[in-house]
């Protein structure tokens, strides 16, 4: 049922009927998959992908890497829980490479993720580095390009 | 001054150039008449070419193309369909398969020789086949059989001067594709008689339900078969004008005589790009197949919903329903719905006598006009006084 799943992916609007007609499928049968896959948690949630800039919102992103000590039988997922339970960190992974941590912050200005920073995220026990990235502009983000599609460029009837 | 070529100035312009001339004064047409996909070529193929100029591939290649192109070609036809043709000598890299077309007609002919091919098609077989010298025989398919062949429509109209039968599976404009039985008793027709077979295969990779058939796959084809296959639909590239043709030595050879001194090479970045596309688009191809798969299912039960009888087409992009119900011709039909309802579609007789009564739709555009398409053309019917029942809103097709 993967094709139902691309089509939410890409259009968490689309309805069961739609659906149905996209895939071929029973409207009913539709409505049973998606219910299995919210409850399962395959579905997590419904989310639009707004321009805030275009909006007319300011606000701030920083791509910020955290070099933390490990701890014992935990690993990174306790340190990354204390991270990610600050509803203005948007993402959290372990990452490879020079850094631990890849976290994505979002304030309302450069002052207010520099105190995040300073005394939230530096202060914490294991938190040995942090290293901000300001975002300057967003090109694309989860596969979505912020900018308008050029148009078509075919003939209107061709053979 | 002495007159211009007779059989050029004996062929009359294509059909669509009077829609074509139409829609393009008209402000928000929506157009289901263009024979391409909608798709921009992945940008991996893109990219390619754009590095291919960079280290300079701005030159002529050899005739037959880029050997690596060749070899992967080969190693696709014989992956998908397990037909093998040797790089060297067998293939030919083409400015589209209208010169593959071009080539064939011309290595085969002798003038005044017979080609047969299935109404309704492509609207350059036609000319083609006089422009080669040929004498075009059209066989007609019905929409009531779906635009299969029946075998005696073939069998009846074969000479002594029938060289060649041209097919094109899945049909542009029909959508039909046929299955291996049909197509092997079209191919025991041609050895009967002794016929070569062009094979355009254009559409292969746009088949949805079951598998394509390769012509050249079936018994005793492959020695009298041109096979005519490229770029365009399956990875978007149009525009890049880019195919090839896969036949027998003794028959490639000569071809590539004609290709020589008529072309020299298809465009060297047109090429790579194709390399490119074979190497590494294969993820981006099955993409595209399902977006269109997902449109079709919904153009086609609109299509019949809102009254216009049309069959599942399981190939390329095309629906290619009835309008017999509203009296009118095709042309009227056509017409009329872009006068009135700025919707443009493709008369079905300007791919054949036998394509009136049927009207091509192309379904290679976006979703939300499809569905507006469908709403304007059901309120055309209602005008017509030829809608079905209820309006289709009610009925939940934009659900």
């Amino acid at each position: 049922m993967r094709d139902i799943l691309k089509i939410l992916e890409q259009d968490a609007r689309a309805t069961n009927g739609r659906i149905a007609a996209l895939t071929g499928r029973d409207e009913a049968e539709v409505a049973r998959e998606i219910e299995g896959y919210e409850k399962s948690g395959v579905i997590r949630r419904y989310k639009a992908v707004i321009d805030w800039e275009r909006f007319g919102d300011e606000r701030v992103y920083a791509f910020i890497d955290v070099s933390v000590t490990p701890e014992r039988g935990a690993g990174f997922d306790d340190i990354a829980r204390r991270i990610y339970r600050y509803p203005e960190v948007r993402s959290v992974a372990l990452v490879s490479g020079g850094h631990d941590l890849r976290i994505i912050v979002e304030g309302a200005s450069i002052r207010e993720i520099a105190d995040f920073v300073a005394e939230k995220l530096a202060t914490l026990d294991r938190v040995n580095s942090t290293n901000t990235h300001f975002l300057l502009k967003k090109y694309k983000e989860d596969g979505d390009v912020f900018a308008e599609a050029d148009a078509d460029q075919r003939l209107m009837v061709a053979p | 001054m002495k007159p211009l070529n007779q059989v050029v100035t004996s062929t009359p312009p294509s059909g669509i150039r009077r829609f074509f001339d139409i829609a393009t004064q008209m402000e928000d047409v929506i157009s289901l008449g263009v024979g391409e996909p909608d798709f921009v070529t992945p940008w991996r193929i893109r990219e390619a070419a754009i590095y291919a100029t960079e280290r300079g591939q701005t030159t002529y290649t050899s005739n037959a193309g880029l050997l690596p192109l060749r070899q992967q070609i080969g190693a696709h036809v014989f992956g998908r369909y397990g037909v093998q043709y040797n790089p060297t000598s067998e293939i030919i890299v083409t400015v589209g398969v209208s010169e593959g077309l071009d080539l064939a007609l011309r290595t085969l002919l002798n003038p005044g020789d017979e080609v047969l091919f299935i109404e309704p098609c492509y609207v350059s077989y036609h000319p083609c086949i006089r422009f080669a010298g040929g004498v075009p025989v059209p066989i007609p398919s019905f929409g009531a059989d779906g635009f299969r062949v029946r075998p005696e429509e073939i069998e009846s109209r074969i000479t002594p001067r029938t060289k060649a039968i041209l097919l094109c599976y899945p049909s542009n404009p029909t959508g039909a594709t046929q299955t291996r039985e049909d197509l092997q008793a079209l191919v025991d027709i041609a050895v009967a008689h002794d016929l070569y077979i062009l094979s355009d295969e254009i559409y292969d990779r746009l088949t949805y339900s079951g598998v394509h058939t390769c012509v050249a796959s079936l018994d005793g084809a492959r020695a009298r078969t041109v096979l005519l296959n490229g770029f365009s639909k399956a990875y978007a590239m149009t525009g890049w004008r880019i195919a090839y043709t896969c036949a027998p030595r003794a028959i490639s050879e000569s071809m590539l005589k004609v290709h020589q001194y008529s072309m020299l090479c298809a465009s060297h970045i047109s090429q790579a790009a194709a390399l490119e596309a074979l190497l590494h688009a294969e993820h981006d191809v099955q993409e595209m197949v399902a977006d269109y798969d997902q449109r079709r299912r919904v153009f086609v039960r609109g299509l019949n919903t809102i009254g216009l009888e049309c069959r599942e087409p399981n190939g390329a992009f095309y629906a290619f329903p009835s309008i017999q119900r509203t009296g009118l011709t095709s042309e009227q039909f056509a017409e009329r719905l872009l006068m009135e309802e700025h919707v443009a579609v493709v008369p079905g007789n300007a791919f054949g006598q036998s394509g009136e009564g049927f009207v091509r739709c192309s379904y290679a555009t976006g979703l939300a006009q499809l569905e507006e398409a469908l709403v304007r053309m059901e309120r055309f019917l209602c005008k017509l006084g030829c809608a079905s029942a209820a309006p289709v809103a009610a009925r939940g097709a934009q659900a």
